[in-house]
């Protein structure tokens, strides 16, 4: 055996980052994305890098984000599910004819204050009964998931339009609303409080992380560099939380709220919006879904009967049953970007999520999922999401045809899983 | 020598199972006791992998028991035969490649916090224990299996299984892969294990090595038993002809 010491010395740069030990595949996504926002950014006279449209970006992206997280775990474990876009139209008709016609009728008028959590219950019950349910179909009955998925495509976004007899339903409760975005914020001081809870968790992640690994006397990175990565997420996320605080509330809508409290505006005030809600709820579903990956017996499941399905059967894994699992969470998370999307609208539309499971399935794909099973990561496909959002706004305001725009987006991500190809053989990484 | 005063360890009575009409093993019944090497020899598709999937998990006979202990158990699935302390290290090694050494050694037995989350901190102290002991070599302990030699594969599989305290071992051509330098720390390992007094079931196409590391041999030919036979009364030769010829030795050699 040849140590990897006795090697050429590698370059300075290689040598920094494997003391940090990033991720190199990640850095080249945050490139990527880095690049794709300065070009914009030049494009648009530096219209695309503004608090303005980086909030609106953010909060864009969130639905898709949500749901591409879940589908990192189905694509892991060797499936697909393309039916996401149409579940979320399911899950976002039961919720809205929760609010405007089910509970009403029970009782419950507008505005009252059990109708959102009621409703969202409503929704993310929707979801995982249907997820469980094709997961079922596709664990225990051994029909292949793409089929299952397939079918549920045309069979979820009918259902979504016998529920709602194809109406456009709205508007939606006051409170339900909130989780859609600009509707709901943090104020700029809840979102420094909640900047700095972040900056804490992480350099206590950290930290705890070297201490588990000196108490087993493993080798442990060097101080500098574990200051280093905390240094580095304090500054993103704080910067992150600046940003969206420095989108100012417009002095009308201001004025407006002034009004209806009965009283007048003093000179001069303004107001940032803060973090939505939204952002708030994918930060939530993001570390979940990590902690799940990485921390639990589920996530070790998941990623093992993805790498090799035999083994992790005699392993004693019980993968029909995972099965079920994996899709019922996805389809949890298809209740909750039914929430964010129908929130954000305001109102339940029959299109609604439509051709999202590409998006979606997109966003993990470029995130480095890999369809072969086994391999992905869920800030990556967040970061996917966010790149194939930026791509599409981007086109938008520099003023690209909307048939360029889709071609654009598709020929981007096939160039994305080449260039994956290309990486992985370079690197001989899984 | 093994000690066969007590009951067996494991026996497999009249063991039967068939696939779509083809009775891949057919009214089998051997038996392994405390600290013996029972080899399993026959050629491709003889059905010594069938049966002892019985064992493992992987399969249900049709008709048939096993005993454990002398007591007759249940083994509907590798988890059943994992509790009875029953473990196997497949010909394909069954480890899962893009996850490290110990993820795998602790697959399906993870070690977890009190909060329940899985401890790979400790799980990985744990992996360099015991690899200290049966592979000091082994260093790629964050690297994904995929990134191992052969050798190196394997001694993470036979972790897994001594690090549950196997009582019974099933090894299904445990060398198949490797160089004569692991081939020859397999072997000394199967001796470590037999003087800890665990039974090993050793399925194996070299009759050179079956005589060299088993007790007895348990030779098949199309899913029937044609004999068992202590490995010390018979020649290589009398082996060969039980596997190809399916003829018992009349006069066991001298």
């Amino acid at each position: 055996m040849t140590d990897a010491s006795s090697r050429s010395a590698p370059s300075r740069g290689r040598n920094i980052l494997k003391t940090l030990e990033i991720d190199t595949r990640l850095l080249g996504m945050v490139g990527a994305f880095v690049i794709v926002c300065i070009v914009f950014n030049v494009m648009t006279d530096g219209r695309f890098l503004t608090p303005r449209n980086i909030f609106n970006l953010t909060i864009q992206t969130v639905s898709v984000a949500i749901m591409a997280t879940g589908m990192v775990f189905v694509i892991v474990t060797r499936h697909i599910d393309l039916s996401v876009g149409s579940l979320l139209a399911t899950c976002s008709a039961m919720m809205a004819m929760t609010q405007t016609s089910l509970l009403p009728a029970m009782g419950l008028d507008f505005g009252n204050p059990l109708i959102a959590p009621v409703a969202i219950l409503v929704g993310v019950a929707t979801g995982a009964l249907i997820g469980g349910f094709q997961g079922w179909l596709v664990g225990y009955l051994s029909i292949p998931a793409f089929i299952v998925t397939l079918g549920g495509l045309l069979v979820w976004r009918n259902v979504a339009w016998y529920l709602t007899n194809g109406q456009t339903i709205g508007p939606l409760d006051e409170t339900f609303q909130l989780l859609g975005g600009i509707g709901g914020t943090l104020g700029t001081t809840g979102s420094w409080v909640v900047g700095a809870l972040g900056v804490i968790a992480a350099c206590v992640a950290v930290w705890s992380a070297r201490r588990a690994r000196i108490r087993h006397e493993f080798p442990v990175k060097p101080v500098w560099a574990e200051a280093v990565l905390m240094v580095v997420s304090a500054v993103l996320i704080l910067g992150f939380v600046a940003t969206l605080n420095a989108y100012e509330v417009p002095a009308r809508v201001l004025e407006r709220q002034f009004e209806a409290a009965g009283r007048t505006m003093p000179e001069g005030y303004s107001q940032g919006y803060g973090v939505p809600y939204s952002v708030l709820l994918l930060v939530l579903v993001a570390v979940t879904m990590t902690v799940v990956a990485r921390k639990t017996r589920l996530g070790r499941y998941i990623f093992a009967t993805g790498g090799n399905p035999d083994a992790a059967e005699l392993s004693g894994i019980n993968t029909r049953l995972l099965t079920v699992k994996v899709f019922a969470i996805m389809g949890v998370l298809c209740g909750l970007a039914g929430l964010v999307a129908s929130a954000r609208l305001s109102f339940h539309s029959n299109d609604i999520g439509t051709l999202d499971e590409l998006r979606v399935i997109a966003a993990a794909v470029i995130g480095g999922t890999a369809l072969a099973g086994g391999v992905g990561t869920i800030y990556g496909a967040i970061l996917g999401a966010l790149i194939m959002q930026s791509l599409q706004s981007g086109m938008a305001m520099v003023g690209v045809d909307a048939p360029f725009q889709n071609i654009v987006v598709g020929a981007v991500l096939v160039l994305a899983v080449l260039v994956d190809i290309l990486y992985r053989k370079k690197t001989g990484a899984t | 020598m093994a000690d066969r005063s007590g009951p067996p360890l494991v026996e497999m009575r009249d063991i039967s199972i068939s696939f779509g009409g083809i009775r891949a093993v057919d009214h089998v019944s051997v038996d392994l006791y405390p600290g013996e090497v029972v080899g399993l020899l026959g050629h491709n598709g003889a059905g010594k992998s069938t049966l002892i999937k019985c064992l493992s998990g992987a399969y249900r006979q049709d008709s048939g028991d096993i005993l454990v202990n002398g007591e007759k158990v249940e083994i509907a699935n590798p988890r059943d035969a994992r509790d009875h302390n029953i473990e196997t290290i497949y010909q394909t090694l069954a480890l899962a490649d893009n996850l490290d050494a110990a993820s795998n050694l602790f697959l399906g037995r993870e070690l977890t916090t009190t909060l329940g989350f899985v401890d790979d901190a400790a799980m990985e102290a744990e992996t360099r224990r015991i690899m200290g002991r049966l592979n000091p070599n082994f260093r790629k302990f964050s690297a994904p299996v995929k990134a191992l030699s052969g050798g190196q594969r394997q001694s993470v599989a036979i972790a897994r299984a001594v690090y549950f305290q196997a009582k019974i071992l099933i090894m299904d051509e445990p060398t198949a892969a490797l160089g004569p330098q692991e081939t020859q720390m397999v072997a000394e390992l199967i001796q470590e294990l037999k003087k800890d007094g665990l039974g090993i079931f050793l399925i194996d196409h070299d009759v050179h090595q079956v005589k060299s590391l088993c007790d007895r041999a348990a030779v098949m030919k199309n899913g029937e038993l044609v004999g068992i036979v202590d490995v010390d009364d018979v020649s290589t030769d009398d082996l060969l002809a039980m596997i190809i010829a399916g003829k018992k030795p009349e006069h066991p050699a001298a």
